[in-house]
């Protein structure tokens, strides 16, 4: 059997769009994929040393169901009815958000986002910061975590050209 | 069930996770040996399948009993 590849781009760096590029890179090693993430924009992100800066937003997203991890069960199951409004004014809302959907994912037994990549490393999920984006913002290698290359658009092709799936995220 | 070599405990676990850790140990056990791994994910029942059949690796037999998954790989 021919070893098939993924390749991802990875372009959001909130807590909720860190979990697909992680979950389906690390998966598809898994299933013997060869895998390459390419992160660029927000996506650096994800590569940081220092995941505490991933949050999730509820402002401006209406879908996000916003439940109690906290409680009886009737309690836990209220869907409250945040108004952007008030969302944008009351300080820590964010940070609170955040909060509550690491504390609902760990409780439902999903990984973290650090245990993720970790799993990613372990199986040799190629991981590439977009030089370019990196220049932009400033950061600095230091800032991201060891064993990742850094490369352009031509070194993200090189991979996918040759790719069975290519994933925009 | 048959007999098995190594046992998984993936209760308690969601999606990717049981399938990740049972990659884990078959990786470290021998071809012909059968992984038994107990999951609570009622997602998993479909994904051991579909990695069986991805991988090559073997779903010799699998079960549920009150909201516990069974399955026994046997490694390709």
């Amino acid at each position: 059997m021919e070893e098939k590849k993924l390749a991802i781009i990875a372009t959001k760096g909130t807590l909720d769009w860190a979990y697909p590029p992680f979950i389906l890179a690390s998966t598809a090693a898994a299933l013997g994929y060869e895998t390459q993430v390419f992160f660029t924009f927000y996506g650096l992100q994800l590569l940081r040393k220092d995941l505490s800066g991933v949050k999730v937003s509820p402002l401006g997203n209406p879908a996000m169901p916003m439940k109690m991890p906290y409680g009886p069960q009737w309690f836990r199951d209220v869907n409250w009815n945040m108004p952007n409004a008030l969302m944008s004014i009351v300080p820590g809302f964010e940070s609170m958000a955040t909060g509550m959907m690491k504390k609902t994912m760990r409780e439902k037994g999903v990984a973290s986002i650090e245990e993720l990549r970790d799993l990613c490393q372990e199986a040799e999920v190629t991981m590439i910061a977009c030089q370019m984006t990196v220049d932009v913002f400033g950061f600095s290698p230091s800032d991201f975590i060891d064993g990742i290359e850094y490369g352009g658009a031509a070194t993200f092709f090189e991979f996918a050209g040759e790719s069975d799936v290519n994933l925009f995220v | 069930m048959a007999d098995y070599d190594q046992e998984l405990d993936a209760t308690g676990l969601n999606c990717p996770l049981p399938i990740l850790r049972a990659k884990k140990a078959l990786a470290g056990m021998e071809s012909g040996q059968v992984l038994r791994i107990v999951a609570t994910d009622p997602g998993s029942v479909k994904d051991f399948d579909a990695f069986a059949r991805q991988t090559g690796n073997e779903l010799m037999d699998s079960g549920e009993d009150s909201g516990k998954y069974t399955f026994l790989m046997k490694k390709a």
